[in-house]
Order: structure tokens, then C-alpha cells, then sequence
């Protein structure tokens, strides 16, 4: 099962100039909240910032990660 | 005339309701945090709006998320387009654009929490 650690590493290494905090909500490591930010969500919506996140971990997500709650913004 | 596709049948539901919100269960029984939050924060601003639940058939979120290339549930639709899941409408709320996407004023900032009331407009699973 993924780790708050490890969602963290792939995301910063998946996205550019990406600073990520994640954090598991429930202490049952598959509901997680990540705060992202990245130069590479400059100029785009919030839903493209999103799915750039949520493409890091492809049909993990709703998977072995049953939920990624997200905040991100333009660094 | 062959039968519709799931997959048509979901399109024409975000192009025949303003705001569509499908979810896990229902306004009314919300079977996730993430959905209820996001049809209570709905409820909040008394818009009327359609729901799906998506839990009696996994076709449908696979479908769906085929057709918005977005993974989790739920996913709000204002005016065919993906407004996004509980985080973005949440966000949205706090800073009044979803009240501006809505047309609705003087709600911002209200953000509700699962103890609202019941929306005016459902469609329960009208895909079933």
C-alpha cells in the first residue's frame, strides 16, 4: 500500500519544479491529501493543475489509492 | 434505431441538465464524504440539480471518467462542461465563482456541511 512518502517522491519527480505535502487522512494509507505546487501550473486551471496530479498515478487512483484529495497552486 | 450506449447516455444527461452532479448514492443518502460534501454545498446555495448515483453500475464511472478524463467521484457538470470533483467545488464556493457559475448571489463563502436539506430537483439514477 502507497505511503504519504512515496506519493510525495512520484509527484515531485513526475512534475517539474514540484514542492508536494501529503498526508494520509485516515491512517488507513489509501485516502491521502496532497498540497502541490509547481511553476508548471502556471496558467492553467484548476482542473488542468489537477489532472496533472492525477495522471502521476493513473488508474491507481480510485485503486489502491481509494482517494487524493488535492490543493495546488502556481509556484 | 439501436439501444443508446451507456456512454451516450451519460452525454445526454450532462447536455439536458444545467448542473449535474454525479455522485456515490444520493443527495438524500450520500454513501461518501467527498459526495456528500459536494451535493450538500449545492443544497447550500438551494440550486436545483440533477444526481446519479454511480455506485448501482461501474460501468458508469468508468464511462464517465472515460468521457471528462477525470478519475474520482464525484464530478460536477454546470452547462455540459467539468466544473470538477468535492475539492473544486469546495474551493469554488469559499471564493464565490461557483455562485458566479451558478448565477446565484449573496451565498458566498457557503460552504455546507452534510446536514442540509434535500435538492428540489433529482433524478434518481435516470440512467438505470
Amino acid at each position: 500500500m502507497p505511503t504519504p512518502e512515496e506519493l510525495q517522491t512520484r509527484i515531485e519527480e513526475a512534475i517539474p519544479g514540484a514542492k508536494a505535502v501529503v498526508i494520509d487522512t485516515t491512517g488507513t494509507q489509501d485516502h491521502f491529501r496532497a498540497e502541490v505546487s509547481s511553476p508548471a501550473f502556471t496558467g492553467l486551471s484548476r482542473i488542468a493543475q489537477h489532472r496533472l496530479v492525477y495522471d502521476v498515478f493513473g488508474d491507481e487512483i480510485g485503486g489502491a489509492i481509494h482517494a487524493l484529495s488535492l490543493k495546488t497552486e502556481p509556484s | 434505431m439501436s439501444q443508446p450506449t451507456l456512454s451516450d447516455q451519460i452525454k445526454s444527461a450532462i447536455e439536458q441538465n444545467e448542473v449535474i452532479l454525479f455522485m456515490k448514492g444520493t443527495p438524500d443518502a450520500p454513501a461518501c464524504g467527498f459526495s456528500a460534501r459536494t451535493a450538500g454545498t449545492l443544497e447550500s446555495m438551494k440550486v436545483p440539480f440533477a444526481s446519479v448515483d454511480i455506485l448501482p453500475d461501474p460501468r458508469i464511472r468508468q464511462e464517465l471518467s472515460a468521457l471528462s478524463n477525470w478519475p474520482t467521484i464525484p464530478q460536477l457538470f454546470v452547462k455540459g462542461e467539468l466544473v470538477g470533483g468535492c475539492d473544486i467545488v469546495v474551493e469554488m464556493a469559499e471564493s464565490g465563482e461557483l455562485q458566479t457559475l451558478l448565477g446565484v448571489e449573496g451565498a458566498e463563502g457557503v460552504v455546507a456541511d452534510e446536514s442540509s436539506d434535500p435538492a428540489p430537483l433529482q433524478i434518481e439514477n435516470r440512467l438505470g
